[in-house]
């Protein structure tokens, strides 16, 4: 039996559910940003399963952008944590907890 | 052979990836998340995207995991902080990775997809190139442009702002 796109759109599923799973769980700003990405790519990776089947070019460019928008967001991402840490002290985020009272 | 590599690939990948979620150690996953892109860097091979692959291990293990651990290594976070999780954490996120399985899982059951798969050559750089610069043309420049607007934003953002009074 040979791979076709089921499994890899079954794999594609099951990362990021994972990258789901570390988001709701964790309480480190870090890992949580860690599971983020971990969700970015499993949509590349539907893509370019997508694309791959399909006979066409279009999934793996648009894999190009995201790697762009993945490469500028974890940029930010992180001097906003860095920054955040400096007023705070702590990246827990149930200790970032300001904006609720 | 394609069919065990792809076994090996995902199995890496997504142990990793829990590995990533469970890990008491920020370092630690940044590591498997390491590990975990070098699976999907593989899979892109296995789909013919080997420039993809080369693309997403130069940006993702080159900047995107090395940027994290120096940011861990600056931040300096306290060994052993993870607590146990809460027992209402544990159930809802546990409940909330199920219903995205089946959820998704039940999207693709219903959906119409090609028996076969359409028998195509592997893309080369040209073919790339052609549709980076002639169909894609507009968002490439946007895309460029957000990258200085990102960059303007990191330099602003951990720049030392003389604020007269702290909120803290």
């Amino acid at each position: 039996m040979s791979i076709d796109l089921n499994h890899y759109l079954h794999l594609s599923a099951l990362l990021f559910a994972l990258g789901f799973l570390g988001v709701l769980l964790r309480k480190n700003t870090l890992v949580v940003y860690m599971c983020l990405e971990l969700m970015l790519i499993a949509s590349t990776v539907a893509l370019v399963a997508f694309s791959h089947f399909n006979g066409t070019l279009d999934g793996n460019v648009f894999v190009f952008f995201i790697l762009t928008i993945a490469a500028a967001e974890v940029a930010v991402g992180l001097a906003i944590i860095v920054a955040l840490f400096r007023k705070r002290h702590t990246v827990q985020l149930e200790e970032l907890n300001h904006l609720k009272h | 052979m394609a069919d065990l590599l792809f076994y090996i690939f995902a199995f890496v990948t997504l142990a990793c990836a829990a590995l990533v979620v469970v890990s008491k150690n920020p370092v630690n996953a940044a590591m498997c998340l390491l590990l975990s892109l070098v699976g999907v860097a593989g899979l892109f091979v296995l789909l013919d995207a080997a420039l993809l692959a080369f693309v997403l291990l130069l940006v993702y293990a080159g900047a995107v995991v090395a940027l994290f651990l120096f940011i861990i290594m600056l931040l300096d976070t306290r060994p052993g902080s993870l607590k146990p999780f809460k027992l209402t954490t544990l159930i809802a996120s546990g409940l909330g990775f199920a219903l995205l399985v089946v959820g998704v899982l039940s999207l693709y059951h219903r959906a119409q997809f090609p028996a076969t798969a359409i028998p195509s050559a592997a893309p080369s750089l040209k073919a790339y190139a052609e549709q980076l610069f002639t169909t894609y043309l507009l968002p490439v420049q946007v895309v460029g442009f957000m990258l200085l607007i990102a960059m303007l934003g990191v330099i602003v953002l951990s720049k030392k702002l003389h604020t007269p009074e702290d909120v803290s």
